[in-house]
């Protein structure tokens, strides 16, 4: 890694002297480590910090909670990491027009915590800890209500940008409806850091469904799961009614759960309903909401640990049954050991596997080869460096490469945002 | 290339019926929706296959000639306003249906394709499609998805953008691209797809279109209220969303329009000095119990009635009169400017006083019908063109509507578009820089600026290199860019 003559006084005349302290070892992102790390408090002191880091030619990261720092491949240098942790104001909760608008390093806990006051949230639900805002937008993350409020970029209204060379611009507003210019907030919901820093975004809300009910069922067989996701999704529930159809698959049992939010009337008759269905399947269970809130605590965890091999297989969902074929077989033959899960409603498969590291790298590998030929993607998501190393984080990406490619470099011809962490080396 | 030689290339990508070139033709094409502009286009070319299109595209880019995308223009914001010296490519006789995936719940259309028919192709198996534009019997997916249409239906499942799923795109030097996971979801990369749905043609030609389809609900109910003014009508509307409810659709019509309507379609609405339509969909048991709850909030916000649609037909009867709003106007005035705001929720009842002020001070007009539950207004400017004057003072207005929207936090458009129409006014609701930024998407697209040149955007941005000390390409450097 070459080092950069890296303007330590200049950067505390920015942000203040205690904002700019010397990284460690545990700032490494994937191994490589910055020199500093960086808390600009506002949206100028951001500007001004990448004025320099452009001018300086600094690598930057920006980081929120830290929870998605592994995400992608490892960079190829860091310099700075730019934390948006002391932006972390809410600039805006007005309940009568479901909207917030939040600075990036809001964690989602604390904005849950204040929208519920006035029986409001935003519907998105990662399972991570501590995750921010602007984290979640960089990384486009999301969790079981997917399915009925779809990801970041339909819930996202607005956005405030610093690009590399700390041009500060704002896209979109603080109206659900809105097609004036560019949408920019979606065009930056899931760059990983790489077209500029987040530094507020603004969201659409909906209101805290009153109760809730799951209904799950355990199956032996991993073949049962598709079949009865697909049941479920083309009976009367399906996007708007079910809030989220989720599975698990570990040690050759699995369940397949759907969660109910609504008000009581509702929910226990759609529940009920449910049962039948998945009646016919094996025993079924009900849990009411404060059981249910525990059994989905765990459920929605991602089925890896460090250390183990973390895949994200987008897949159409009606070809669930060859996506848990392909990882299972391909688990097999090198001897790993499986975890899954998955939004089973909208074709998202999580794999862990654990083993040694040619399995792994096999595995990941033929899993590929079968999503290219069958539509979808493979991302590795997780994966010890030595593994990280021998693979490509992203998988192929179809015709769409150049232009990717042409959007980065007019974003930040000079690459200094998080480069090489993501897609086609960006 | 001479237009002669232009002609000749046209006609052998796509036969001579495919080139329209006689100026009495092209004038067909003149105008979109919005009649104030007109240009007459050099040519018009109708492929009939995404291969055409991209030869057509290829010609331009070698050529250097700016071309223009058109669907059934209807759009209201001049966006399929041809370019002079341009080519203007139609897509209405691209207008196949390609493929209907129930399991995964997918249609891929070709971008001709009228919105309705998607519904009406997957009818039977119990889905639909679910943004619903006025314009769904005519406007096509092509133009839908350019401009990230709304509908009535739009607040409680989403916009154009929320259903495109995939697209196959001709970019402006001829390159196919395939955006978005169409299927599959959580395609790698950036969010290609969701900057190009809304973009007005700009960056690039759709020729194909992966559309989401959903279920259709089990039970819908409808109710149409009276109330006195717009008032107590924003009143209910604040009651039924302040409740928790998300109704499919909450439609506000005031005096104006409802006797416009009465006069020209007569779906026997009351007189009233505003009506809402309030639909709910969804299971059973949920909307039995929050249909209650929306009346009993109309009752408390003193409705002097409320109608219930008790079948299918008298629910159609109150969307007639919804959907015929604007086409209404021409029974009450010799011509209308439909005008397209956005207000945040709460700001509604400011923004109509204003608009009432602004009506009285310039002594035209404006009659209110607009998507109540994302405030999406639609004030419809009335006057005559016959007077001398009143055209440009109906333009006037119209703007001082929207600069009032802008005012109170909303946005100078909900689903029109810019276009042409509105490019002016983007300096009042973004910087230089906003802009700036944007148009370095567009630089990505389309450096060259040949598709569709002349829209959204007041001061186009020049593509080239920013000066800069910091150059160079690390990912050429590093051996992974083949194709810059
Ligand atoms: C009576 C009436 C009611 C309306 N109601 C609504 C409404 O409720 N909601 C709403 O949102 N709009 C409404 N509109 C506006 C209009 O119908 C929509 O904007 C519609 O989506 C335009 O579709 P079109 O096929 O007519 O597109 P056009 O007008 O032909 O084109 C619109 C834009 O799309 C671009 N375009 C067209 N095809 C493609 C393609 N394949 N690839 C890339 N770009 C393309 C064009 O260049 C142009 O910029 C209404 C219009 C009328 C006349």
């Amino acid at each position: 890694m070459q080092t950069q003559n890296v303007p330590t006084e200049e950067l505390q005349g920015i942000v203040g002297e205690g904002h700019v302290r010397e990284a460690t070892a545990e700032d490494a992102v994937d191994g490589v480590g910055p020199s500093l790390v960086v808390e600009p408090a506002t949206i100028e002191e951001t500007s001004e910090v990448m004025k320099l880091a452009s001018r300086e030619g600094l690598a930057v990261s920006p980081c929120g909670g830290g929870t998605k720092m592994g995400l992608g491949n490892p960079p190829r240098e860091v310099d700075l990491i730019l934390s948006t942790a002391r932006m972390d104001q809410i600039i805006e909760h007005v309940p009568g027009d479901q909207i917030v608008r939040a600075q990036a390093g809001v964690r989602l806990e604390d904005l849950q915590e204040k929208l519920a006051e006035a029986d409001q949230m935003l519907g998105v639900d990662p399972p991570e800890e501590g995750a921010t805002i602007g984290g979640i937008v960089a990384a486009n993350s999301s969790g079981p209500r997917r399915l009925r409020y779809g990801t970041v970029r339909d819930l996202i209204i607005g956005i405030k940008v610093v690009l590399a060379d700390g041009t500060v611009a704002k896209a979109g507003g603080k109206v659900v409806k809105n097609v004036a210019g560019y949408d920019l907030s979606k065009l930056f919901t899931g760059s990983l850091g790489t077209l500029g820093v987040i530094a507020e975004a603004n969201f659409r809300l909906h209101p805290i469904r009153e109760t809730a009910r799951t209904v799950f069922l355990e199956v032996d067989d991993h073949n049962k799961i598709p079949d009865v996701a697909q049941e479920l999704t083309h009976s009367s529930f399906s996007q708007f009614v079910l809030d989220a159809l989720e599975m698990r698959w570990e040690r050759d049992r699995g369940v397949i759960a759907a969660l109910f939010e609504g008000i009581e009337p509702a929910v226990v008759a759609q529940s009920s309903r449910a049962v039948e269905v998945l009646g016919s399947h094996g025993e079924t269970r009900v849990l009411g909401e404060d059981d249910g809130e525990a059994f989905w605590e765990h459920f929605a965890r991602r089925p890896w640990a460090a250390g183990d091999v973390g895949l994200k297989i987008g897949a159409p969902p009606a070809d669930l049954a060859a996506v848990l074929d392909s990882i299972v077989g391909a688990a097999e033959r090198a001897d790993a050991e499986i975890r899954l899960s998955g939004h089973a409603g909208t074709g998202v498969t999580f794999a862990g596997f654990s083993g040694d590291e040619d399995g792994l790298v096999e595995i990941v590998e033929e899993v590929r080869e079968i999503r290219v030929r069958r539509g979808g993607s493979v991302v590795v998501q997780e994966a010890p460096l030595a593994v990280k190393e021998r693979l490509d984080a992203w998988g192929s990406s179809g015709d769409y490469l150049g232009l990717t490619r042409r959007v980065k470099e007019k974003f930040d011809p000079g690459y200094i945002m998080n480069p090489g962490r993501f897609l086609g080396g960006i | 290339m001479d237009r002669g030689q232009l002609i000749e290339t046209m006609q052998e990508i796509l036969g001579p019926e495919g080139v329209i070139h006689e100026r009495e033709q092209l004038r067909t094409y003149e105008c979109d929706g919005l009649m104030n502009y007109r240009v007459i286009p050099d040519l018009v070319v109708l492929p009939e296959s995404a291969e055409q299109v991209q030869q057509i595209v290829q010609t331009c880019y070698d050529e250097g000639i700016p071309f223009v995308a058109r669907g059934s223009g209807t759009g209201l914001s001049g966006g399929a306003l041809p370019v002079e010296s341009g080519v203007l490519i139609v897509l209405t006789r691209m207008r196949r249906i390609l493929e209907v995936d129930i399991p995964n719940g997918r249609v891929v259309v070709e971008p001709g394709v009228i919105n309705i028919w998607v519904s009406q192709e997957v009818a039977d198996e119990g889905y639909y499609y679910a943004p619903d534009p006025a314009s769904q019997i005519v406007s096509s997916i092509g133009g839908n998805l350019a401009e990230n249409s709304g509908g009535v239906h739009c607040l409680k499942y989403g916009f154009t953008t929320n259903h495109v799923m995939g697209a196959e795109v001709v970019l402006a030097d001829g390159s196919v691209v395939h955006i978005g996971g169409g299927k599959a979801p959580d395609a790698p990369g950036y969010e290609l797809l969701g900057a190009f749905v809304g973009s007005e043609g700009t960056l690039g030609i759709a020729t194909k279109i992966t559309l989401r389809i959903l279920r259709k609900p089990e039970a819908v109910r409808t109710l149409l209220a009276a109330f006195k003014d717009t008032e107590e009508a924003g009143g209910a509307v604040s009651g039924i969303i302040g409740g928790g409810i998300v109704p499919a659709a909450i439609e506000m019509m005031d005096a104006l329009t409802i006797e416009a309507v009465e006069k020209q379609v007569s779906p026997g609405f009351p007189e009233a000095g505003a009506i809402l339509i309030v639909e709910l969909d969804g299971p059973e048991a949920e909307v039995a119990n929050q249909f209650d709850q929306v009346i009993k909030v109309c009752e408390e916000n003193d409705a002097s009635e409320i109608r219930i649609a008790e079948d299918d037909e008298e629910r159609a009867l109150f969307w007639k009169g919804r959907k015929a709003a604007f086409g209404a106007m021409g029974s009450i005035s010799n011509d209308y400017y439909v005008q397209d705001g956005v207000v945040p929720r709460t700001e509604l009842g400011a923004v109509l006083k204003k608009i009432a002020d602004l009506s009285e001070e310039y002594d035209l007009r404006v009659a209110n019908v607009f998507h109540a539950g994302d405030g999406n207004l639609h004030p419809l400017v009335l006057y005559d063109n016959d007077t001398p004057g009143e055209a440009d003072k109906a333009e006037e207005l119209a703007g001082e509507i929207v600069f009032a929207c802008l005012e109170h936090g909303g946005s100078l458009t909900g689903e029109h578009g810019i276009g042409r129409d509105k490019m002016k006014y983007m300096p009042q609701m973004f910087t230089a820089d906003d802009m700036d930024v944007m148009q370095l998407l567009r630089c990505a697209f389309d450096p060259h600026r040949i598709c569709n040149p002349g829209k959204i955007f007041p001061t186009p941005r020049l593509c080239g290199e920013r000066p800069g000390p910091f150059h160079m390409h690390p990912v050429q450097k590093a051996g992974l860019a083949e194709n810059f």
